[in-house]
This record gives C-alpha cells, structure tokens and sequence, in this order.
C-alpha cells in the first residue's frame, strides 16, 4: 500500500474520484448488458466508461502527486482515451451500419419536431 | 487515517463485476459489432483495474501496461471494424 501518507482530505479526494470512477465504469457496463439494440448499447461503454476512467486515472495522478512523484503520465494515458474511445466508437458505428443498412434510423424530418 | 486501504478492494471488486457484464455480452453477441463493443469496454475496464491494482499494491502504477493496453485495445477496436466494414484489412 503506497498511498498510507495523504493527508485526510487528499485521501477523501481520492477515495471520492475512485468511488464516482468505478460507478461509472459499472454503469456503462451495465447498460451493454441492458439495453436492447446495437446503436444504444454503443453508448454505454463509449461515453460513461470512458468517463470512469478517466475519474480513476484521475485519482491515481492525485496520489502520485501528492507522493511527489509527479510526472503527467496518467494525464498522458487519460488524454489518449478520451482522444480514442470516440474513433473507435465511430467506426463500430460504421462496421454495424455497413452490415445492417435497414436498421439506419430515419433522419430527423421538418416534422419530427411537433 | 487508512480509507483507502477499505476503499480499494471494493472499488476492484467492482470493476470486475462491470468486467463479467462485459464478458456476458461478449459470448452472448448476438452480433459481431455487439461483440466488438464488449471487447472494446472489457479493455477500458481492464485498464481501470490496473490503474486501482496499482494504488492497491506496493508496486506502484505500471504505466507502460496501461499504455500497452491502451494503444493495443484501440488498434484492436478499429482494426476489427475496418475487416467489419470492408471484408479485408490491407486493401
């Protein structure tokens, strides 16, 4: 255990980052198992999961901070995710529209707003 | 003050759980882009696993892992859609 040395609202930080993190990694991954059709379960994973990543590469770069070891790396790694998930969310996007082309929802008409 | 030595194994035992609904969808699809989609959320949250398991143990966070998951997971991700969408990898 390296991170015994924060002071108590440094680990209170830390321990909230992890906590929001890990709810939103399960939240994501919760809907891909919930939710009926391709296109919505692409949200799950592309945005929440991203989100609670982020949060715990957050609180690792805190702790690594506060031990005076700061170097930026998981700021590094985090913003590499956040550049990523949404090409790789694209593409999948595409993959399943290039097999199912008739499940292409209907775009938004004049009409669709009454 | 030890919160964090509490925290953490909860919050590992959490992210292995959005780790087994990740693997359900994968084997059960029921189609390939499902299965891509589960493979793509199963390496974020095998990222965020390492990244605890890092602050849990003694060892310290193992950054060229992370970035090693992280780079192979999105060059898996698009290179598994690009055979989805053309058939063929190198065209």
């Amino acid at each position: 255990m390296n991170a015994l040395h924060l002071p108590l609202w440094a680990e209170g930080l830390v321990a909230a980052l992890l906590i929001i993190g890990a709810a939103f990694v399960l939240i994501g991954s919760w809907a891909l198992v919930k939710f009926s059709h391709f296109f919505n379960r692409l949200h799950g994973p592309s945005k929440a999961s991203t989100l609670g990543v982020g949060c715990v590469l957050l609180a690792a770069a805190l702790v690594s901070f506060w031990q005076g070891q700061a170097s930026g790396r998981e700021l590094l790694i985090l913003l590499f995710l956040f550049i990523t998930a949404p090409v790789s969310a694209h593409v999948l996007v595409k993959a399943a529209l290039r097999l199912r082309p008739d499940e292409r929802p209907q775009p938004p008409g004049p009409e669709s707003n009454r | 003050m030890k919160l964090l030595p509490v925290l953490l194994p909860w919050i590992l035992l959490v992210l292995a759980v959005a780790m087994a609904l990740a693997g359900w969808r994968l084997l059960r699809g029921p189609t390939l882009p499902d299965r891509i989609l589960a493979l793509d959320a199963l390496y974020i949250d095998a990222l965020a696993l390492l990244v605890v398991l890092g602050l849990y143990s003694s060892s310290g966070v193992h950054f060229e892992l992370m970035l090693l998951i992280g780079l192979l997971g999105f060059i898996g991700t698009v290179a598994l859609g690009k055979m989805l969408m053309r058939g063929d990898l190198v065209e």
